[in-house]
């Protein structure tokens, strides 16, 4: 049998020293299989993204069992293996690129910190792939509209060829139309690469659109796992979830 | 359509097809918001002067800065000695002219070192926290405690009077306020989505400090050196006027002043000539830092 692509378990993230220590995420247990898109679904501060952040490395204050195809992770260290396993989408476009760097500069980097070479078919390839003209290459992040920047974010994300994609509430930051382009093209580029995906969002729409699974958190804790074919059912079993799904229902009535 | 209309073209263009051109293209956009600014131009148009003075000094020069003529001393502006003469006879317009190329290299090599060794030190503190952080702060607290003048003049004291030591001098006590605004300004991005996105692709720490980190901070950095060249030139000029600075007979304008200290009330055009020369300059280079934070400052609001 296949290791799962990501194997979280029993993770707990705090920060802070005791006095004024804060539990973002209390023992949480997910599993994400090899080509699989898991949502997870939370009001804000849920600690759905500390969970991405914990695994990509960027929060170094974590208990528990970490494994990303069978290998296990310590700390906030991560080597290069990982890098090119696991990659993230973040959630901002505005703050997630460089207000220096170019597209081109991005996309080179990329490829020249992973050892890639053949940097200018390869950027051209990586444009094309996330739906951006080549006339894209040279310009700056202030020439792009939000819905162009999260393309290029990923773009460079999908530069290494990663295996499973890390995407922290891809599209919450973007206006509705926009939001759907990024969601289409997320899901043809799982496809197309054979991605598995872990998700944040608050948006339950979004996971009925891209997800198999999810989870959901409160409080820093996972209330309840469920395939999403269930929710569409409304099969939901845990209190908090039917709360989530009839409120995001009646917003989606009123819009 | 005409041949300069469509290079406009080319380097506004919103899909530059190369790097040169979207370098160009960015450098001509910045240069375009700088014109706007007219007393920023004049700064600009001063200093080219100034700089075009230092280098032709020998042909534009109608004396030799050093020839000595008891006969003329003190001689009030004439035609023959546009701005006099000073008490050794010497001619002061020659001296000003020649005196542009120390004042600029004091100026170059100061505005060069100090916000360089501010960056470094910046950076490192703000980008390593803990108690890397603490230790360089504290150290720049401690050259922020004395006032800057009495600082140079103890550096000089100590190394003896030469121009070098008070270039060194100068750099070694400008530098604090870069580190502080560097540190600050790593501070500020050293937790953003981009850098952390670097990262994910691997990009150790140096990378991240000197390609990452060290191109948002220069900008603020020009800025704030362009606006404190007047203060180094009058630091330098202070310096020279103490007699710790250029010995004679070189013509440094803060030395010069000083020479002329003895005759200020009757022969007034001695001390007052290089006194207008270096507030002709320092109010240029002011004039130039405003119109330049307009163009690099990130947060000055121009898109």
């Amino acid at each position: 049998m296949t290791p799962p692509m990501l194997a979280i378990r029993d993770l707990n993230v705090w920060f802070g020293e005791p006095p004024d220590r804060v539990d973002a995420v209390k023992s949480a247990d997910i599993s994400v299989a090899q080509g699989e898109s898991f949502g997870l679904v939370g009001e804000s501060g849920s600690g759905k993204s500390t969970i991405l952040r914990a695994v990509a490395g960027l929060i170094d204050s974590w208990s528990g069992d970490l494994q990303v195809a069978g290998l296990k992770v310590r700390g906030a260290r991560r080597d290069r293996q990982f890098f090119k396993t696991v990659q993230m989408v973040f959630q901002d476009p505005y703050a997630s690129l460089h207000p220096r760097h170019s597209v081109d500069a991005v996309l080179s980097e990329t490829l020249h910190l992973q050892g890639i070479g053949n940097v200018d078919q390869r950027i051209n390839k990586l444009l094309d792939d996330v739906g951006l003209g080549r006339s894209f290459r040279f310009r700056y992040p202030h020439q792009l509209s939000g819905g162009q920047r999260q393309r290029v974010a990923i773009a460079r994300a999908l530069a290494a060829e990663p295996r499973l994609l890390l995407l922290d509430e891809p599209t919450s930051a973007l206006d509705v139309s926009v939001q759907a382009e990024i969601l289409n093209l997320l899901s043809d580029l799982r496809a197309e690469h054979d991605l598995t995906y872990l998700m944040v969002t608050h948006d339950l729409a979004v996971v009925g659109h891209m997800c198999d699974r999810i989870a959901v958190m409160q409080h820093g804790r996972l209330v309840e796992e469920l395939p999403v074919a269930d929710l569409r059912r409304g099969a939901a079993k845990a209190e908090y979830t039917r709360g989530l799904i009839e409120a995001s229902g009646s917003l989606g009535a009123t819009a | 359509m005409t041949n300069t209309m469509t290079r406009r073209e080319w380097l506004l263009s919103d899909a530059p097809q190369t790097r040169r051109q979207a370098r160009l293209g960015a450098f001509y956009q910045g240069w375009l918001t700088f014109r706007t600014n007219k007393l920023a131009m004049l700064g600009l148009i001063i200093l080219i002067l100034l700089l075009g003075m230092a280098a032709f000094a020998p042909l534009l020069a109608p004396h030799s800065p050093f020839a000595q003529d008891l006969a003329i001393r003190l001689q009030p502006p004439s035609a023959e000695h546009w701005l006099g003469t000073d008490a050794l006879g010497r001619d002061i317009l020659s001296r000003l002219i020649h005196g542009s190329r120390i004042t600029l290299f004091i100026v170059g090599t100061v505005a060069l070192i100090a916000p360089l060794i501010g960056l470094f030190i910046g950076t490192v503190a703000g980008f390593a926290g803990g108690w890397v952080d603490q230790v360089l702060m504290r150290i720049t607290d401690i050259f922020l405690a004395f006032p800057k003048l009495i600082l140079a003049l103890a550096f000089v004291a100590a190394l003896g009077p030469s121009i070098g030591n008070a270039v060194l001098a100068l750099a070694l006590t400008a530098w604090p306020p870069y580190a502080r605004l560097a540190r600050a300004e790593t501070l500020t991005i050293r937790h953003a989505d981009f850098i952390a996105a670097a990262r994910l692709q691997g990009a150790g720490r140096a990378r991240l400090l000197f390609r990452h980190i060290w191109p948002l901070c220069v900008s603020s950095l020009i800025v704030r050196v362009a606006l404190d060249m007047a203060g180094i030139i009058l630091s330098a000029a202070g310096l020279g006027f103490l007699g710790l600075g250029a010995q004679p007979p070189m013509p440094e304008w803060g030395a010069m002043i000083s020479d002329g200290r003895a005759y200020i009330l009757d022969f007034w055009w001695v001390a007052a000539m290089p006194g207008l020369a270096i507030f002709t300059v320092s109010m240029a280079f002011n004039l130039l830092g405003d119109g330049l934070r307009d163009v690099l400052d990130p947060k000055g609001g121009a898109k």
